[in-house]
């Protein structure tokens, strides 16, 4: 029955070196231990927080690096097809600015054709009078020789005014 | 071929031990014809034999060489009316000698204990006995152990600040982590379980390492600590007493109106506040019967297979070789068992206290 039975001397001993045990190991061993245990979790935890954070960034980043790549895609698309455009227009433009040049300098050209053409016809035409003139003088002096001659003139003039 | 060989080998040896042995027996037996000092037990009696192992005493029993008892003696400290306080070595009471008119009793009530005798030799009384016994040394050692061990990991968690665990702090970091994770936090909860952890670590590692220690056969293992039902019942008391002083409102309402239960059972017989009343106490008795009981009875199991080799070499020297391997076979098996055990104790014991602070401190639905 010994086996079951408490024991005051080891009682007294247990209570005492037990209660000293939890005190020296409460202040010295667990609170530091526990209190770093935890420390080391949180910092376990902030890291592991802060490297997703930096990951997330990161696919932002890489998120954005594309979007701007691709906007500068579309840029240089629309500033390439801007340019054609542009060199079209100025093509066209030159054309049609070489072809009206072409129109005025052949009406320019047609234009002083004629007046030269104008010109030699009315100089052509002032000879012709003149000529005339000198030709028809001479004949009347010829003609008018005589007064036979002068007098069946004088008659066939009358005679075309009659006819007038 | 060479198992057969080897097989006649140790039947040969066996053989010839046994020649010797009965030998030196016939020597033995003539010396203790001759000589009436040697108090040779003829008859092996396994329960004292087992017991003797398992309780507590007054010195530290080594070994036994020739007949002859060497142990360490320790502090005897008494206290009686007449004498005032004595303290004495443990060794002025061996072998049934009396000192101061104090002896160890032999038989009756205090069987083993020190009792005070008159000038005849007769009983007089129980003095107040707070001895420095085996045990008492034992405890001494496990708390110096321990902290020694924790006051060195705790400084290495000092030095080694938000680094990965190292040495003997890598081999307790796993069980610290147990305790306050799967035992602490998870019956105590998230809310109250920062009080508790101390205390649930201390009670684990002291009945762990005590447990561990009291397979060890030689100095300073050996004393059957956990199994000793004084050390258990202060272990269940503290728990007792914590429970208690941290029971909330909630806890005591639960006990003396409980909640769910019709009022009739309550109110003019308060049959119901008295089950749950008897629980409150009974909680912490169980605590210290279930671990004393389990680990006392390992080491008995132990000591049961040791002796049956001197029990069957008491029949016969042959037979007590024949059956020596099978029972050291046995032997082993239960030590291993036991460290199992150790772990297992240790467990139960802790997570029970921490579900007992977590119905005490548990917040009201």
């Amino acid at each position: 029955m010994e086996l079951v039975k408490p024991d005051l001397g080891l009682l007294f001993w247990m209570i005492i070196s037990f209660s000293i045990l939890l005190y020296v190991l409460i202040k010295f061993a667990w609170k530091p231990i526990l209190k770093a245990l935890n420390d080391r979790e949180k910092s376990i935890t902030k890291s592991l927080l802060a490297a997703q954070k930096a990951k997330d960034e990161m696919a932002k980043i890489e998120f954005g690096n594309e979007k701007i790549t691709q906007l500068a895609k579309m840029e240089r698309e629309s500033l390439i097809k801007e340019a054609k455009e542009l060199k079209n227009n100025i093509i066209e433009e030159a054309r049609e600015n070489a072809k009206l040049e072409a129109k005025k300098i052949l009406e320019e050209a047609r234009q002083s054709v004629e007046q030269e053409k104008n010109k030699v016809i009315n100089e052509i035409k002032n000879q012709v009078a003149a000529l005339s003139v000198d030709i028809a003088e001479k004949i009347l002096k010829q003609k008018l020789g005589d007064e036979a001659k002068q007098k069946s003139l004088i008659d066939e003039l009358v005679k075309d005014i009659e006819l007038n | 071929m060479n198992k057969l060989l080897l097989n006649i080998l140790i039947v040969l040896c066996l053989f010839a031990f046994q020649q010797q042995a009965n030998a030196s027996e016939k020597l033995k037996e003539k010396d203790t014809e001759h000589t009436e000092e040697h108090i040779e037990k003829k008859e092996f009696n396994p329960g004292d034999f087992i017991f003797a192992h398992i309780r507590d005493s007054y010195g530290w029993h080594i070994f036994t060489y020739k007949g002859h008892h060497y142990s360490i003696p320790l502090p005897v400290i008494l206290y009686c009316k007449d004498q005032g306080i004595i303290s004495f070595s443990s060794s002025k009471l061996a072998h049934g000698h009396s000192h101061k008119n104090f002896k160890i009793a032999l038989e009756g009530d205090y069987k083993d204990k020190i009792i005070e005798v008159n000038d005849h030799g007769e009983f007089k009384a129980r003095p107040l006995d707070i001895s420095i016994t085996k045990n008492v040394v034992a405890i001494f050692f496990s708390c110096l152990l321990m902290i020694y061990i924790f006051t060195s990991v705790a400084s290495t968690y000092k030095k080694r600040e938000g680094k990965a665990p190292k040495g003997l702090q890598s081999l307790l970091e796993p069980l610290i982590l147990f305790v306050r994770d799967d035992i602490a936090k998870a019956s105590i909860g998230e809310k109250h379980y920062e009080k508790f952890t101390p205390f649930l670590l201390t009670i684990f590692f002291f009945i762990l390492i005590n447990n561990l220690l009291g397979l060890v056969p030689i100095i300073p293992g050996g004393a059957n600590v956990t199994g000793n039902i004084t050390v258990t019942m202060t272990l269940a008391l503290f728990t007792f007493f914590i429970t208690t002083i941290t029971g909330n409102k909630n806890y005591w309402s639960h006990i003396f109106n409980t909640p769910g239960v019709p009022w009739w059972l309550k109110l003019p017989l308060p049959l119901i506040p008295f089950v749950e009343l008897f629980g409150v106490l009974i909680k912490p008795f169980v605590l210290m019967i279930r671990l004393f009981a389990n680990i006392s009875a390992g080491h008995m199991i132990v000591l049961g297979f040791f002796s049956l080799i001197f029990v069957f070499g008491n029949m016969s020297t042959g037979l007590g070789y024949l059956v020596s391997p099978l029972s050291l076979v046995f032997t082993i098996f239960v030590s291993m068992l036991e460290i199992l055990v150790a772990f297992i104790q240790a467990y139960v014991f802790t997570i029970l206290s921490a579900i007992y602070f977590g119905m005490a401190s548990e917040e009201g639905h």
